[in-house]
Order: structure tokens, then C-alpha cells, then sequence
């Protein structure tokens, strides 16, 4: 499955072009009002772009330009599902008769449609909530339910719409973990404005600032040197990896101790440790018994980002305030030790 | 789009007081239009001659003339469903030029004089009206039939749904048949499966209005369809009638109707609360 996306739309000043390759997810990472939904609708057949070329799998599911035939695909028949922020499912059915709809819509046996949906809802730990109204789930299972739903249209490619930012922040990291297991071969796109969610579940990220593309790459690329302002803003993560040894992630003959986000990674398996640079403390001496995470580096590059500091120490990367560039005498060369708090360190196995 | 805010869960219980209060003097003009209103009920209660009441309801004219409307009133209510729903859909869904004068002019039987009503389906379906000629070649004779009645009805009991039904339909909003159709479901199966079920309350709502304004209808119907005992004398005009030579049965029957009414708005409030 290939997705070709290349659009504008003239009243909402958005100009936007990418390509979502077999089983992969890209993230649309860009502040509010970007035009990352006007991407997402548009690709959904709910909005009529002024030019556009959106083609899935060689099909032509949205032409639109001067001298050229105009093309639109209606939403029902583009096998394109959408996964909005707030769950929306159907409060006059019950949970399992939500994630049959679409089976049903496609003319699915009653049969064939329910062991669709005990699939899905089993592949999302639902489960056991097949009987319920979803007036008696919480948040976070009704966007599994939600994920379930969408699943159950089999659709060529998913359309995620910042699936977590309406829910509880307790119950993101499972969520999450859900999500990832079943983008991981799946082609989808992925709206969002949180560094960690492109970081987890995208393979590639696309910026879009002001309805323009401002950079595009692989996804632990963009996020460790940014170059737009708005991903630096949000991410310039820092990301170590390694591998996973008893309890902790070993980096060269270091272990940085973190958060496991979702199920832990397995021992000597792969892993990676992700930590913003406004998490970093920059000492000149190493503190001495702190249970932080320390690590020495040397100082490459001093910019200002805002009214903070940005300081590159090689792939590492801490925001301190002025203040403390001056009194450390920070300067390019100088050998300090980062310090990082196990709390703000998230692991994920990889 | 956005953070997430946290959701004000709290509700305003029944013991907080009022942040601004109305000025006092309201409520004496709020209980005098209460008792305007309330008043003419206990009117007719205390004139009802309940000794021979189960009599007076009963008699062959009462009887025809409940039945027929109960008869006609359910199937002008199906007219507003059959052609009330699309209408209120069309509106609601769709943009066109034009569709705010549409809109106007749908509700023009709700502000329109019933009698005016009746005259125009007169010239319209009648013998020498717009469409009388065409009727007549298809041996279809309208006015002064039972037809007649359940149209001029229905004329006048439709935007009642459809009013009742497109503000239900917007309040819904589209966010459910925008996801229903990405999972794959033509416009009928988004149609019958998830807007209609998602405005039921309103759509019932609506259908209840409907049917207590055709059970009323009375200036429309005498003058489009006659008053022909048992074909078109519904009870609103047999009471009419009655008044001049049996005041005591119009009472009678004013008081059936009154319960009728009573029924009515406690099912469409059912049908408002549950929305």
C-alpha cells in the first residue's frame, strides 16, 4: 500500500505533500491551527482541496486543479478510517455492535461481522466490554473500542487524529502501547503535537508549520536535530539507546535508569531512553551521591532558544537558563556532566 | 485540537443560590399568565356534567367524529414522518442556494391563519383548483373527503416536525456520520442506522407535536374538507357544532380532548428530556 498525498487548499492556506510507504506511519507534528486536520480531512474526502493529487495504491481518490478532471472519492468508499480525538462511538449501540458497523456496512454476515469484532476487541483488550453502552466505559476504552472500530473496516490506511489528546494522562502510556502494536505494519498517518507519541509510533515526520511543510524525516532524526523551530521547540529530545540489562538501559558501559513506557523491554534486547533538554541540569563538577542519571559530556554548541539556553554537549542536549551559561562560564569545549532525573527519562524497548 | 482542559465535572446543585437573581416584581405577572392559562381548564372541569359524561362521549356523533379524528390525526402523522424527515434532513445536511427562504416558507403554515390554509388547498387540490383539473382526469376527487382532511392536516401539523426535527438534527451534529461513513457506510446505511437512531428523541418528539396540532386542526378542515358526519367532521368541529344545540356534550368532549392534549405534552417532553 502507498499513499501519495499532495494538496492545497486556497481558504486555509495549507500546501502540504507526503508519501506514507507500506506499513508505515507518519506523523504530522505541528502546532494548532498548522493545517495538520485540514491534511487529515482532506485525505478523509471531507474537505475539497483547490489542487490536489491524492492517490492510494495507483487509485485516484482526489484530483482537483485547473484543467484537470475533478476527482472525489466519496468518504465511504476511499478504505480510509479515521480516529478522531474524542472516541465517538455510537451511544445508541453497544460496544460490540459499534466495532460491527463496519463489516456490517460492507455487507458482512451477522456471523462473519461479530467474529470480526471479537478479534479486534480482543487485539485491543476489550474484550469483556463487547456488552456494554458506551455511556458505562471510561475515556481511555472507549478510544480502544474506537481503535477496535476503525480496525474492523480493515481499512488500507488509518487516519489518527491526536487519539490521545482528549484522554486522561494515566491512561495514554497503554493506549499508546496499543497503538503501536497495531501500527507496526500497518500504513497510517498520525496527527499530533507530542514529540513522544511521533517518537513511538511514527517511522517518519512531517512538520507543518503555517500550512507549509517545514522539514520532513525519519522520525528520531527530526526530533534529536531539529531544524524547524517548531519541532525544535517541542522536541530536540534527547534519545540514547542501548540495550535493556537488569532494570535498566545500558549506553556504552552507563546505565541511565528511566520510566518504561508500556511492556518491558526484554533483557539484552534493544531499547531506548528519551528525555527532554529542559529535564538536563548542567554541573561543572559531577554532584556527588545524587540518584540522578549523570552523564559526562563535552560542549559543542551554545544557542539560544527562546528565553532559555540551549546547550549541545555532541547528541545531548540541555536547556539552562542564561543565568546559569554565565556563572558556569559555559563555553564550547568545556567538559560538564548532565544530570538527569529517573523520572523524566522514558524507556521503550525497540 | 489542543491540550487537554480539565472538565469542569461539577454541576450546580438545586441548593446553590442563584448567582443574580430576578428582580421580584416578575413573579407577579409570571403567575398571573400561569393562571391566565390555568384557569380556563378548571373553567371547563367545573362545567362538565359528569352524571351522564360517559353518555355524552359515547353518543353515535361523538363516537364517529373521535374515531375519525384518532384516524385521521395518526395518518397525517404519518404524512409529516414520510415527507416531515427528509425535508428536516435536506435542511439540516445540506447547503443551496436559496435555503433560508426555503426554510421560511416551509414554516409558513405555523403563522399562516388555519382558514387561509384551508382556501389554498382549495384552489390547489380542489375541483376547480391548480391541480383539480389533473385529479379529476385521474378519477381522484379530493376535497370534501376524508383525504381532504388528513391533507389539510397534515398542512398544517408539518413544520412542526420539521422544525422539532432539524434543530434536533443540528444539536446531534455530523461528527457521528462523518465517522460512520470513513468505516465504510454508504449515506442510506449512515441514514438509517446512525442519524436517524442518534435524533429518535427529537424525531418522536416532533411526531407527538404533529399529531396534537392535527388532532386540533379546525380551520383548514372545515374549510377544505366540509363537516359530513363521519367523513370529515372530526371532534374539534363536532364540538363546534354541538355548542349551538348541546352545550353540554361540546364540554364533555372539550374535556376529552383537554386529557388528549395533556397526554401529548407529557410523551413529547418524555421525548425532550431523553434528547
Amino acid at each position: 500500500m502507498t499513499f501519495e498525498f499532495s494538496a492545497h487548499v486556497a481558504p486555509r492556506d495549507v500546501d502540504v505533500s507526503f508519501t506514507v510507504g507500506p506499513g508505515e506511519t507518519v506523523a504530522l507534528l505541528g502546532p494548532n491551527g498548522a493545517g495538520k486536520s485540514t491534511v487529515l480531512a482532506v485525505a478523509a474526502g471531507l474537505l475539497r482541496p483547490d489542487r490536489a493529487d491524492v492517490v492510494l495504491d495507483g487509485r485516484p481518490l482526489t484530483v482537483a486543479g485547473e484543467g484537470r478532471r475533478r476527482v472525489q472519492v466519496p468518504p465511504h468508499d476511499r478504505q480510509v478510517a479515521l480516529l478522531a480525538q474524542q472516541p465517538l462511538l455510537f451511544p445508541h449501540l453497544t460496544v460490540r455492535d459499534n466495532v460491527e458497523f463496519a463489516p456490517r456496512s460492507r455487507g458482512a454476515s451477522r456471523a462473519e461481522a461479530a467474529a470480526v469484532a471479537r478479534h479486534w476487541l480482543d487485539e485491543v483488550s476489550a474484550g469483556e466490554l463487547a456488552d456494554r453502552r458506551p455511556s458505562q466505559i471510561s475515556g481511555g476504552q472507549a478510544q480502544r473500542v474506537a481503535i477496535a472500530r476503525a480496525l474492523a473496516a480493515d481499512p488500507r490506511l488509518l487516519l489518527l487524529d491526536e487519539p490521545m489528546a482528549a484522554l486522561d494522562v494515566a491512561v495514554t502510556p497503554a493506549l499508546r502501547q496499543t497503538l503501536r502494536r497495531v501500527l507496526a505494519d500497518r500504513s497510517a498517518v498520525l496527527v499530533t503535537h507530542d514529540a513522544l507519541d511521533a517518537l513511538l509510533l511514527a517511522d517518519t515526520v512531517v512538520v507543518i508549520e503555517d500550512g507549509r511543510m517545514a522539514e520532513q524525516g525519519p522520525t528520531a532524526e527530526v526530533l534529536s536535530r531539529p531544524r524547524s523551530a517548531f519541532a525544535a521547540q517541542i522536541a530536540g529530545l534527547n534519545i540514547l539507546t542501548g540495550t535493556w540489562r537488569t532494570g535498566s538501559l545500558t549506553v556504552g558501559d552507563r546505565a541511565v535508569h528511566g520510566m518504561v513506557d508500556g511492556a518491558r523491554p526484554t533483557e539484552g534486547g534493544a531499547a531506548t531512553a528519551v528525555f527532554s533538554p529542559s529535564a538536563v541540569s548542567v554541573y561543572r563538577e559531577p554532584p556527588s551521591g545524587s540518584p540522578r542519571n549523570l552523564l559526562p559530556a563535552r560542549i559543542t554548541e551554545i544557542e539560544p532558544q527562546g528565553d532559555r539556553i540551549r546547550v549541545r554537549a555532541g547528541a545531548l542536549s540541555a536547556d539552562v537558563t542564561p543565568q546559569a551559561v554565565a556563572e558556569l562560564d559555559l563555553t564550547p569545549g568545556t567538559e560538564v556532566t548532565l544530570s538527569v532525573k529517573a523520572t523524566e527519562v522514558t524507556i521503550y524497548g525497540t | 485540537m489542543g491540550s487537554t482542559v480539565p472538565r469542569i465535572s461539577r454541576r450546580p446543585s438545586h441548593l446553590d443560590p442563584p448567582r443574580v437573581g430576578v428582580p421580584r416584581w416578575i413573579f407577579l405577572p409570571a403567575l398571573a399568565g400561569a393562571a391566565f392559562v390555568l384557569l380556563p381548564l378548571v373553567g371547563i372541569l367545573s362545567r362538565v356534567e359528569w352524571g351522564n359524561f360517559a353518555e355524552l362521549i359515547t353518543s353515535d356523533a361523538s363516537r364517529q367524529a373521535l374515531l375519525l379524528s384518532l384516524k385521521t390525526s395518526s395518518l397525517s402523522t404519518l404524512a409529516c414522518i414520510v415527507l416531515g424527515v427528509p425535508m428536516a434532513v435536506v435542511l439540516a445536511r445540506t447547503r443551496f442556494p436559496g435555503q433560508g427562504l426555503l426554510r421560511s416558507l416551509v414554516l409558513l403554515p405555523l403563522v399562516l391563519p388555519p382558514v387561509v390554509g384551508g382556501i389554498a388547498l382549495l384552489y390547489t387540490f380542489g375541483r376547480r383548483g391548480l391541480l383539480g383539473h389533473t385529479l379529476d382526469v385521474l378519477g381522484l376527487q379530493i376535497a370534501f373527503s376524508t383525504a381532504a382532511v388528513v391533507m389539510a392536516q397534515t398542512f398544517v401539523a408539518l413544520p412542526f416536525l420539521v422544525v422539532s426535527l432539524e434543530g434536533a438534527l443540528r444539536t446531534a451534529g455530523r461528527q457521528y456520520e462523518v465517522v460512520a461513513a470513513s468505516l465504510g457506510a454508504r449515506p442510506t446505511t449512515v441514514f438509517r442506522r446512525v442519524t436517524i437512531p442518534l435524533v429518535l428523541p427529537g424525531l418522536l418528539s416532533g411526531a407527538v407535536l404533529s399529531f396534537a396540532r392535527s388532532l386540533g386542526e379546525f380551520g383548514a378542515t372545515i374549510t377544505f374538507a366540509g363537516s359530513l358526519q363521519g367523513t370529515t367532521r372530526t371532534l374539534p368541529l363536532e364540538i363546534y357544532l354541538q355548542r349551538e344545540v348541546n352545550a353540554d356534550a361540546a364540554v364533555a368532549l372539550s374535556l376529552v380532548l383537554v386529557v388528549v392534549a395533556v397526554l401529548v405534552i407529557g410523551l413529547a417532553r418524555q421525548g425532550r428530556t431523553s434528547l
